[in-house]
């Protein structure tokens, strides 16, 4: 694999969109068929340090198969993952999580019998003594743990040793952003994060996207709320069909010329071969 | 959009909004109904169900009917302690009545003695391969790796080929007590060695049932084995895509299941001290019956081994009671059954007001 460029340095110094962060992730050609159907084609993305990028696009368009296949949940068909500045080609979800990227999928992925720091840490429990399957759990200091994090995105729950079966949408989805932030994590994905909450829920979340953004913490958003994009995220990168069609400054466009890009009225000379 | 519902630092723990562990609905049906055996027998025979009313006999419990209530449900116990894990991953296992018998054929087997009175046991199964009076170790070993297999065989069914467990393990039902009958073409399995006997005899079944429910308690509550076990159950999907391995952890679910089947076929043909392929016949459903009774939910997740032995208790106690009033076994049998539809209502019930009340 000796054609793979291994680091992104050069990358680092050409600041394509005028952001100063280093490139925490990049891909190059990323595709994934499912069979005959090709859901994502030859996709090129780039994110930075403190870079919030909201994903758009209509259903269908391939926004949560690029998401599955840079969280490795599915095996991408070719095309090539940077991320942290190394190639990286993960063999699963808990790879990916170990390497910093961290995901609140559209639904939620929680376990509904277990309580909150059982949720966070689910799949890399803390232990005390590793004995294989059978090591012995560190509740106090995941416990310890999740309070740092919940306090850290500001989530309040009423008590975190209830189990989450009983929680507001909102409050679940608190449980699943909080995750992110207990780990430190790198990159945080948020698909759709708000498509199933009401009002006051939604401005909650909202919030704790914003604590993230003055954090500096680098979030890619999936979102069909246009306004949302538009408060929240500096770039929108819009796909259609499998394709990247637009890749857009949120201070330089306008929500109707973004809705042209998903519609398929217009497309970036660069993207020509998603017309 | 208040401050009151987002702020940093607004963490609070308040102690009345705790969950009730659903063990305790359990334990008070348990004092309920062996309150009502005591007032029944108190009413229409004079006698005391639970207290010690004889003549010339010390201590305020009657201790006989107490040890009975425990040893008769232990070794399903036992196997009811498998059963939980299997049905907590959203499982379940049809075949550990027959793997019982398939077990204790195998192992008894290898466990009986070379002489009886001085004449030789020429009916031993290896009596011509001069395998009798062999260690106790070797009958443990090949018990415990029996059920282990059949658990595993079980498990690889249900991770690997997506078939429902209810078939899988119905497939092992038949096909274990084919196995028990083909052992000996039918023929029992009698004398074991002394050491073999001691293994459930006296109070040991309670003993290795108290052991085994202690042991599993702590690792459901304290291990990862048992995070993943409860995770599985409540949501599969997020399970996997928080990277746990699903397959494999149900492979060692159904495995564990089978190795306490296992142990259950070493206690119950020791204490008989003879395996027949018929043994173990509908223990399946009384150790899932210990279970649902217990308060463990069928659709997974939730549930404990505290719940489970206190199922078998309630299931013991119903059985004592029905006959301490001299009931006929077939009314046991109907309300029994009643019992185990009744208990699953209750919980539904009681699912629905918490999350009504949230």
């Amino acid at each position: 694999m000796s054609d793979i460029q291994t680091n992104i340095s050069a990358a680092d110094v050409n600041h394509v969109d005028g952001h100063p962060g280093k490139v925490i992730l990049r891909t190059e050609g990323l595709t994934k068929h499912y069979g005959g159907v090709h859901a994502l084609v030859d996709c090129d993305f780039e994110i930075r340090k403190g870079e919030h990028v909201a994903i758009m696009g209509d259903n269908g368009a391939g926004k949560s198969t690029f998401v599955r296949q840079i969280t490795a949940v599915e095996q991408k068909t070719s095309g090539k993952i940077w991320f942290d500045g190394a190639y990286r080609d993960f063999g699963g979800p808990l790879e990916a999580r170990e390497a910093g990227i961290e995901t609140v999928f559209q639904n939620l992925a929680l376990a509904d019998h277990l309580d909150v720091p059982d949720n966070l840490f689910l799949g890399r429990e803390k232990v005390l003594f590793n004995l294989g399957p059978f090591s012995i759990l560190d509740y106090k200091g995941m416990r310890e743990a999740t309070l740092r994090g919940l306090e850290k995105t500001g989530v309040k729950i009423p008590n975190i040793n209830n189990t989450i079966q009983y929680m507001s949408g909102g409050q679940r989805q608190c449980v699943a952003i909080a995750r992110t932030a207990t780990f430190h994590s790198k990159l945080t994905i948020m698909d759709e994060p708000t498509a199933a909450l009401g009002v006051q829920e939604t401005a909650q979340v909202e919030n704790i996207i914003r604590t993230l953004k003055e954090q500096g913490e680098p979030l890619i958003l999936i979102s069909h709320n246009m306004r949302q994009v538009m408060e929240l995220c500096d770039r929108i990168v819009v796909w259609r069909r499998g394709r990247v069609c637009a890749n857009l400054n949120v201070a330089e466009t306008t929500g109707e010329e973004v809705v042209a890009y998903i519609t398929g009225a217009k497309t970036q000379a660069q993207y020509s071969s998603a017309a | 959009m208040s401050d009151t519902a987002h702020g940093i630092g607004g963490l609070t723990f308040d102690a009345s909004k705790r969950d009730w562990p659903p063990e305790a609905g359990v334990a008070i049906a348990l004092v309920l109904i062996t309150a009502a055996f005591e007032i029944l027998g108190r009413m229409l025979y004079g006698e005391s169900f639970l207290f010690n009313t004889r003549e010339g006999v010390e201590g305020l419990f009657n201790t006989q009917r107490l040890q009975v209530i425990i040893l008769q449900v232990s070794i399903i116990g036992i196997i009811s302690l498998g059963v939980t894990q299997v049905i907590l991953t959203g499982g379940i296992d049809l075949s550990s009545g027959s793997v019982v018998a398939m077990t204790a054929m195998i192992a008894m087997s290898f466990a009986q003695v070379g002489d009886i009175n001085g004449i030789p046991n020429s009916r031993a199964v290896f009596f011509d391969s001069g395998w009798v009076n062999l260690p106790v170790i070797l009958p443990v070993l090949i018990a415990l790796a029996v059920g282990l297999c059949a658990g595993l065989v079980n498990g690889a069914f249900v991770a690997y080929t997506g078939i429902p467990p209810f078939i899988a393990t119905l497939g092992m039902m038949v096909a274990a007590r084919g196995a028990a009958q083909w052992w000996t073409a039918g023929q029992p399995v009698s004398f074991p060695t002394e050491s073999y006997a001691a293994i459930g005899g006296g109070m040991m079944p309670v003993a290795i049932f108290v052991g085994l429910a202690i042991l599993f308690h702590l690792i459901l509550k304290y291990t990862v084995y048992g995070k993943h076990t409860y995770a599985i159950g409540s949501n599969e999907a997020a399970a996997r895509m928080s990277g746990i391995n699903v397959r494999r952890h149900k492979l060692m679910v159904y495995a564990m299941a089978g190795l306490l089947t296992g142990i259950a076929a070493l206690v119950l043909s020791s204490k008989n001290l003879t395996a027949q392929s018929g043994m173990g016949l509908m223990y399946e459903l009384d150790a899932i019956a210990m279970a649902v009774i217990g308060g463990i939910s069928l659709q997974g997740g939730r549930g404990s081994v505290l719940g489970t032995v206190l199922g078998a208790l309630i299931f013991g106690v119903i059985i004592s009671g029905f006959t301490f009033l001299k009931l006929d076994a077939y009314y046991q049998e109907m309300v029994k059954g009643t019992i185990i539809v009744g208990a699953v209502i209750l919980d539904q019930w009681r699912q629905n007001r918490v999350a009504k009340k949230m």
